[in-house]
């Protein structure tokens, strides 16, 4: 669909919402479904890939309550299962519908912490609007009620009053937790132990909190005040903070427990290392991993070139190798830094394309050009050691795979150079050896993931862990998702403690 | 300069860097060696030369003042053991994170000679806490204001020729001076290690920004180093990692250093 202006989208909420509030109580679910879904208000995008500013602008009051009414209230409620945090969906969007947005923060707040930015990152195609009956019922997952915007509406709302209600923190217990990493795990883990009245105390390797969502994560996607608003929320709740503090180096895991007297301890320290092809030419000047270039634009603030002392490489012709939401946000971020030509190499087809599709229609609006079924053989350089081309090989689909995806086949001969000046890779991580070299009796996998229990318990006592640093790879909600599990089992087990007064 | 740092001045081992920013939004974070700590006063030592404007900035820094982001120890400290005889070699600011691993290797009952060297007699350092680790010690400048008028590959190569020949090399300075030391003791089969300084982001291995090649194996050095063997590094692609940004640098991050160093691999 091509881009509407956001003041239509704006306008024509406005003249069907007056008119579907006339009789909305008496609209049968036919007449429900009848509504049109509401747009996403977004920038144009030849006006937004030169900008950082948010892509989404989110909906208007009236939008919002004319999309709440295309919920047709399920009693079977698959939204809500599908919800890895569990939130009632249908009871919020009901408020919304009618125009109450207090309580539908209420209600999202009674199981999310951090709507604000689930609303805008969650990928609900996969989740809870996957199954919606409304999507259904008109044979299109894209048309299920929007239930992440509306989650974003609903926040955003609650920060724009400027009263965000900071959640009650029982009374102190003396008991003492450690949280590592500030990412999206950490924060739920954190908020969680602290309204027990537990100390928290939560630390950081970078200079800024967020994790992922500061470093990774492009302001064009999730901006940074956001992320301040989540946290200045875990500092009125009383959470201590120390950034600049490596666990594991600054201070050896064991010690915060034996030395420092932590109760409990969560390691969310995120996915470590960057992958890399193990081609010729991938360590040229130009090559960088979608890590890098993302932390160097997103965290060092790169992108502002006028104040940041952290230089970002100069290109003209970018080759970014994957098909995640990483690649898309290295690929878009890329075009606003200023590239002329950005190509998304990828070996198999769109359908396989692990990027939400949001992302990918939203790279290709911006002026991404996508190249399937290929994948790099080689990177050359100049005399001096920059990268000048990449030659790709071209691959077609096989039988499926382990993973259910039909597998990529080389042809062989197929090969051909591409002109480009510099190369982003963003094929996934490994996990971050750090702890793990330095925490000799934590038990990993054979990809260095930290193991748990089903409570997210590892193999040492009062020692817990989630996140990427489990998953490997994976989504803020998922990692948020075992944020809960584990603060669930640490205040289990304090609990426990204080009862056997010990 | 000292930094009151008592967490990283407790932990901190040999061979073990810092990460600093002189500015918390907009600062670039660069990594520094830890050239010496003190558990006692809780401080670190840092010695750095002026390159660009980082450095500048912190040369501007008077007592009292505040880094606002100063994360470590970082890098996998030292292998320390008794190897029987070591040759240490530091080339200009080098021998500032040479220093701590010289004391080490003593301690640990080695034979230790030490090999310092500079452009001229004003960029020595720590001759004196060198001296006095040192069981032979050799100052050298390139322009022979100071000492031996030879670049320090040129007593290593004597010190690999003695018999029996050192256990142990190791090269720590400008990374064309760690290349020509280690092409030096190849030939005698003295095992040789090189502490690289690459451009880092992170520091924690999320980045990769600072990988290098060892022996054709990708290598992170925030976390599988800084230091690795000499004779497997390919310093010309580190070398060239390095200029990255030289072209785009501003002003004011005209780098000294690579100046100097390019200098040097003129004469060598």
């Amino acid at each position: 669909m091509s881009h509407q202006s956001p003041e239509m989208l704006a306008e024509k909420a406005k003249e069907l919402l007056v008119e579907y509030l006339a009789r909305y109580d008496e609209m049968k679910p036919k007449e429900k479904m009848a509504i049109p879904a509401q747009p996403m208000r977004e920038q144009d995008p030849d006006v937004r890939n030169k900008n950082l500013e948010e892509v989404a602008i989110g909906y208007t009051m009236e939008q919002a309550r004319v999309e709440a009414m295309r919920c047709l209230q399920c009693k079977k409620q698959q939204c809500v299962a599908d919800c890895p945090v569990e939130i009632d969906i249908p009871e919020f969007i009901k408020h919304v519908a009618n125009g109450d947005i207090q309580t539908a923060i209420d209600v999202i707040k009674r199981t999310s912490l951090l709507p604000a930015i689930c609303g805008r990152v969650c990928p609900q195609e996969a989740q809870c609007q996957m199954n919606c009956t409304v999507g259904k019922g008109l044979k299109d997952v894209n048309q299920a009620v929007a239930i992440g915007r509306l989650e974003r509406f609903v926040a955003d709302w609650e920060r724009e009053q400027g009263v965000v209600k900071i959640p009650d923190v029982k009374p102190e217990t003396g008991k003492k937790v450690a949280v590592v990493g500030s990412g999206p795990a950490g924060l739920v883990v954190a908020a969680d132990v602290r309204r027990e009245g537990h100390d928290v105390t939560m630390y950081e390797a970078f200079h800024k909190l967020g994790g992922v969502m500061r470093y990774g994560i492009p302001e064009f996607r999730l901006p940074n005040s956001i992320i301040d608003q989540e946290l200045d929320t875990l500092d009125k709740m009383g959470v201590k903070i120390q950034t600049n503090f490596v666990v594991g180096r600054t201070r050896k895991l064991v010690d915060l427990i034996e030395k420092d007297g932590f109760d409990a301890v969560f390691l969310g320290t995120g996915a470590g290392l960057p992958i890399f092809m193990g081609i010729e030419g991938e360590n040229l000047v130009g090559v960088f991993s979608a890590n890098e270039y993302l932390t160097r634009a997103n965290l060092m603030r790169a992108y502002d070139k006028d104040f940041a002392d952290t230089p970002i490489y100069p290109s003209k012709n970018v080759a970014v190798v994957g098909g995640g939401n990483v690649a898309m946000d290295a690929a878009r971020m890329a075009k606003r830094l200023g590239a002329e030509n950005v190509y998304v190499i990828y070996r198999r087809t769109e359908n396989e394309m692990p990027a939400r599709n949001e992302e990918i229609h939203h790279a290709k609006e911006e002026g991404i050009q996508f190249h399937f079924l290929r994948n790099p053989k080689k990177i050359f350089g100049t005399e001096d050691g920059r990268v000048k081309a990449i030659e790709v090989t071209k691959f077609e689909l096989g039988e499926p795979d382990a993973s259910g995806r039909r597998r990529p086949i080389a042809i062989p001969g197929s090969e051909y150079i591409m002109d480009v000046d510099t190369v982003l890779v963003s094929i996934g991580n490994g996990s971050n050896p750090l702890i793990s070299r330095t925490t000799p009796d934590m038990k990993v996998n054979k990809w260095g993931n930290i193991t748990v229990d089903e409570s997210q318990k590892t193999s040492m006592n009062k020692i817990y862990a989630g996140g990427d640093i489990v998953l490997g790879a994976a989504t803020v909600i998922l990692a948020m998702g075992e944020g809960r599990r584990a603060a669930a089992a640490i205040n289990k087990q304090l609990k426990e403690e204080i009862e056997a007064g010990k | 300069m000292r930094l009151e740092a008592p967490l990283i001045a407790e932990e901190r081992e040999a061979g073990q860097f810092i990460m600093l920013q002189v500015d918390n939004d907009y600062g670039e974070r660069i990594p520094l060696t830890i050239a010496d700590a003190d558990k006692e006063e809780g401080s670190i030592t840092i010695i750095f030369q002026v390159v660009g404007k980082s450095t500048d900035e912190l040369s501007k820094m008077v007592e009292g003042d505040n880094v606002p982001t100063l994360v470590g120890p970082l890098g996998t400290p030292t292998h320390i053991e008794n190897f029987g005889r070591v040759v240490c070699v530091g080339g200009g600011i080098g021998v500032a994170p040479l220093h701590p691993i010289a004391q080490a290797l003593k301690n640990a009952g080695n034979h230790v000679t030490i090999i310092i060297g500079a452009r001229n007699k004003e960029l020595i350092i720590l001759e004196e806490e060198m001296k006095a680790i040192a069981d032979e010690f050799i100052v050298c400048t390139d322009d022979g204001s100071y000492g031996r008028k030879d670049l320090v590959t040129a007593p290593l190569k004597e010190e690999c020729e003695k018999s029996p020949k050192p256990d142990l090399a190791i090269a720590i300075g400008p990374p064309v001076m760690m290349k020509f030391c280690a092409l030096t003791t190849k030939p005698y089969d003295v095992h040789t290690l090189v502490s690289l300084n690459t451009i880092m982001v992170d520091g924690t291995g999320m980045c990769g920004g600072c990988r290098v090649d060892v022996g054709g194996v990708v290598k992170f050095v925030c976390v599988d180093g800084p230091e690795f063997d000499g004779h497997k590094v390919d310093f010309d692609n580190m070398i060239s990692r390095l200029n990255s940004y030289k072209a785009i640098e501003r002003k004011d991050h005209d780098c000294h250093l690579e100046k100097a160093a390019n200098e040097k691999e003129g004469q060598l």
